[in-house]
């Protein structure tokens, strides 16, 4: 992504401001403003306003805080933003880590690398309602795929998707299968700018190859992981389409995500109070990682 | 040549896991040519006794296959070709352009990136009902016009081209549109073709806004129309039929991901550079 702009305007003084130029600019902006206000600023702003009032389509009165205090101090609420934390926890560093394993292997020019490359990355190019379809299939009780496997070596699996207990760790390991090939991606092109010269240096030294990757590899890939760190951690709250084949976001709310519950309570019980307040939540939540990302890591990682 | 025995044992260790990788899809192919009574009944889950067409069959009679892929394919043009208008627009502005404000609109342009279309489902539902869209294939294509995300992307892009170029066209009498058109837009088809693979994955895979904009046949896009159809199935004697709609669903990107994988795999690259 981009840096803000550094360069600021030349020797603007008010009286040589070519007025023309600048309304001919703003004429330029003008089409994605247009689509960004409509989608992205006013919504944001109307879903604040909606976060007061009382719920339903139609005549709303204010009521202030109190709507928080009833959505926030929810059950439900908690076991959402429980489920969320689990996620997050456990399919960024593991995408992370497989992915940055993966990438340095099939990184050279290497007979059968494509091919690998394309086993990984496959997953992105699939709606995730049709990777649901597949994996729905897969965790099956007694017919499903894991079941059957399981079934010859004399094992009788868990209730992969109805057991409360199960369903998350059932959800991380789809989403690191769909993960890792993204990730991949972002490290190859890493491991492609990483200057050969230090490599070599190391080697001439004498490096052993994990030294080698400890000392080398991995802090050079720095930037890198924290790019992806940010985008895996923001997938963590979008990806959530696979719950309406799968669970529906239960069972009981085990599976349930916060941008699911959303859904939920806008579209299925019309609770459009509480839709507003958990939108508001998902904002604070997603634009706290954008602050940290432009605030902080922007400012550090470059070596 | 000695290779390293560290070498093979994690270059066995890759290919193994691409393997259990490919294995969903693999189980997947093999399922949609399966007669549903076998898939119940075998204990070897790839296993195929007599292989058959009759699911693909069912999936196209009950599903209205060709109306789905033409309201997808609809969406997906009409949303990647009013984004190359906006954001070259917009990027030749960001790159090329010093106007007031400049800073506070980049800001402003990198909310959407914060904040992306997809997680404002609830208000946007409020707009499009506002605008009286529900139910057309418009109201799931506008929230995607704009795109800051194409516009940071061109933008850099756009900075690289030798601003000599630029005034060298205009001395030869060019407007500015046909500088645009005959300096930059050449210049930047890479970046052109990054952009368009992904935004057109991006929104052929789209599921839950256009689940929550549409209710018709005529203005719903094939995911949108697979769940639908796989919602109605509990039992495993339907896998075939739905593992083979489901394979029909994934088909086109997946061929198309095989064929340009390599301009794929550079293009996501290219997306996550600096």
């Amino acid at each position: 992504m981009a840096h803000p702009v550094s360069d600021r305007i030349r020797g603007a003084s008010w009286r040589r401001i070519n007025w023309r130029k600048q309304a001919f600019a703003y004429a330029l902006l003008l089409p994605s403003l247009i689509f960004l206000t409509l989608f992205t600023y006013y919504p944001t702003l109307k879903t604040i306003r909606y976060s007061f009032l009382s719920s339903g389509f139609g005549a709303k009165t204010f009521v202030g805080f109190d709507q928080y205090a009833r959505v926030l101090q929810n059950d439900v609420f908690l076991k959402v933003m429980k489920n969320n934390l689990f996620l997050l926890v456990m399919t960024v560093p593991t995408s992370l880590l497989l992915a940055m394993y993966v990438a340095v292997w099939v990184n050279n020019r290497m007979k059968g690398n494509g091919f690998l490359r394309t086993a990984f990355f496959y997953p992105n190019v699939i709606p995730m309602i049709a990777i649901a379809n597949i994996w729905l299939f897969i965790y099956t009780p007694d017919y499903g795929l894991i079941d059957k496997a399981l079934e010859l070596v004399g094992v009788t699996g868990p209730n992969w998707l109805g057991d409360p207990g199960v369903v998350m760790w059932a959800m991380v390991i789809m989403i690191v299968w769909k993960e890792v090939g993204f990730f991949m991606v972002f490290y190859l092109a890493g491991l492609q700018n990483l200057p050969g010269e230090i490599r070599e240096a190391a080697i001439l030294d004498g490096a052993r190859p994990l030294q080698l990757f400890a000392r080398i590899t991995f802090p050079l890939l720095m930037p890198t992981t924290l790019f992806c760190l940010v985008i895996a951690t923001t997938n963590s709250f979008r990806l959530v389409d696979h719950l309406y084949i799968m669970t529906k976001g239960g069972p009981d709310n085990a599976s349930n995500l916060l941008l699911y519950h959303i859904y939920e309570n806008a579209f299925s019980f019309w609770d459009t109070g509480a839709a507003a307040v958990l939108t508001v939540v998902l904002l604070v939540i997603l634009l706290s990682v954008s602050i940290f990302n432009y605030a902080y890591l922007d400012k550090r990682i470059h070596y | 040549m000695r290779i390293a025995p560290y070498k093979i044992a994690n270059r066995t260790l890759v290919t193994l896991l691409a393997l259990v990788f490919l294995f969903p899809l693999v189980w997947t192919v093999l399922t949609s040519f399966t007669p549903g009574s076998e898939i119940i009944n075998r204990s070897n889950p790839l296993a195929i006794r007599s292989p058959t067409l009759d699911n693909y069959a069912a999936a196209w009679d009950a599903v209205p296959f060709l109306l789905y892929y033409g309201n997808t394919v609809v969406i997906v043009v009409g949303i990647l070709a009013a984004q190359l208008f906006t954001i070259t627009l917009a990027a030749y502005a960001f790159a090329r352009l010093n106007f007031i404000g400049q800073g506070f609109m980049f800001i402003l342009f990198l909310v959407q990136i914060m904040i992306p279309p997809d997680v404002l489902i609830f208000p946007n539902y409020v707009v499009i009902k506002e605008l009286g869209l529900l139910d057309t294939k418009l109201a799931i294509m506008l929230p995607y016009w704009a795109s800051a995300f194409g516009v940071f992307l061109l933008r850099q892009t756009f900075k690289q081209i030798p601003y000599e170029l630029d005034e060298a066209s205009r001395v030869d009498g060019c407007k500015w549109w046909q500088t645009l058109w005959h300096v930059y837009l050449p210049s930047a088809r890479p970046t052109y073709v990054a952009f368009g693979l992904i935004s057109v994955s991006t929104h052929w895979n789209n599921f839950m806004w256009p689940l929550i904009v549409t209710n018709s046949v005529e203005s719903r896009p094939l995911t949108v129309g697979i769940a639908i159809f796989a919602q109605t199935f509990e039992t495993g004697v339907q896998w075939g039929t739905v593992t083979a709609a489901t394979m029909l669903v994934i088909l086109p990107l997946l061929v198309a991901f095989l064929v340009f994988q390599r301009q794929f795999v550079e293009s996501f690259m290219h997306s996550g550079l600096k």
